[in-house]
């Protein structure tokens, strides 16, 4: 057992939820928002891109997202596959690293 | 009056055999204020003698006799027939996540080596020559410990669990529902010790929260809260640098 970072997994784990809760209710809320009004994609941009918060906000989002999502993609891979601590490790990581470039680049586009 | 309690006799469909075994129907006459029990013994007194389980004190003490009752694990001497079978059908197997010996017994050794591995024992500290130890009953420790202490080690839990049926190496709800009331004694020598050796990803850390082992407790004891616990402090421990 590798305990040490077993604990720090959990840790990370529940701070990011911690912080994803109110964050995907704002996303949701946004969205629908969005779409009950009616916006196209041009006014969208440029809302996002007049007003800082929402890079901001979507940028601790995705650190969040990247963090919750791998650790737990990783317990999925362990208790679900025949993959090892190593394999479902990398695996985590490299997922991380997927979600974290795809998700910036999205922030980029509507800074 | 329940339509269990209107039937004067009960089909039953036990397991016979280890894993590659089947199912056998009895006709075991209903009684009033009948256990599931009652029912095995009865067929194993007069219907079929070869038929294998264990029991020792029949009133929920010695966590010997659990089964697994219309798919749910039990404490067969303390789980009355009305209350699990409606329609007087029951169908008796043996503990799920614990390998069949024989019929309705289990062999139960993985399930205590794991206490075992989970450092799930009493470490004392140095005899006290003035007298015993003080323990405040009042105490957030000892409430901890009284919350968990009454554990009967009837392996209900560890059936419960499935965290125990996807991970082999997971040390189980009550291993470490005895390490956390460990954990929680003051007169314990290395409560740091306990909190190693559960620590990790088959030990505390692997728990869900799922809570099947606190909903079939039959002692009704939560050893998610306890695991819940084991986290906590592993994680203070692990702060103050002493992991």
């Amino acid at each position: 057992m590798s305990g040490r970072l077993e604990i720090w997994l959990f840790v990370f784990q529940r701070l990011s939820a911690i912080v994803l809760a109110p964050l995907v209710l704002v996303h949701l809320v946004t969205m629908i928002y969005a779409v009950q009004g009616g916006l196209s994609a041009a006014e969208i941009l440029n809302r996002t891109q007049s007003n800082a918060i929402w890079p901001v906000l979507y940028g601790i989002f995705i650190v969040a997202v990247a963090i919750h999502g791998a650790i737990g993609l990783r317990t999925i891979l362990r208790e679900m596959t025949p993959l090892q601590d190593k394999g479902s490790g990398v695996i985590a990581v490299l997922f991380c690293a997927l979600v974290l470039i795809l998700g910036y680049r999205a922030v980029g586009a509507i800074a | 009056m329940t339509a269990a309690e209107t039937n004067k006799t009960l089909k039953v469909d036990i397991w016979r055999g280890g894993d590659d075994g089947y199912y056998q129907s009895f006709t075991v006459p209903h009684e009033k204020s009948q256990t599931i029990l009652d029912v095995v013994t009865y067929v194993q007194r007069k219907l079929d003698p070869t038929l294998s389980y264990r029991f020792s004190c029949r009133v929920g003490m010695c966590g010997s006799c659990a089964m697994t009752v219309n798919g749910s694990p039990r404490w067969t001497c303390r789980t009355h027939v009305d209350r699990v079978s409606g329609d007087g059908y029951i169908k008796i197997e043996p503990l799920r996540n614990f390998p069949r010996v024989k019929d309705l017994a289990v062999d139960m050794t993985v399930f205590f080596d794991k206490w075992r591995d989970a450092n799930a024992q009493f470490v004392p500290t140095e005899p006290d020559l003035d007298g015993f130890a003080q323990v405040d009953p009042n105490s957030s420790e000892r409430k901890e410990a009284s919350a968990a202490i009454e554990c009967i080690g009837c392996g209900i839990c560890y059936a419960a669990c499935d965290l125990v049926s996807w991970n082999p190496d997971y040390l189980g709800p009550a291993a470490l529902n005895r390490a956390w009331t460990l954990v929680n004694d003051v007169r314990d020598a290395d409560p740091n010790g306990h909190l190693k050796a559960v620590a990790g990803d088959a030990g505390c850390h692997a728990c869900h929260s799922q809570q099947g082992c606190t909903s079939h407790c039959p002692k009704s004891l939560s050893p998610t809260a306890s695991i819940a616990g084991l986290k906590r402090n592993s994680f203070v421990a692990l702060l103050k640098g002493k992991l």
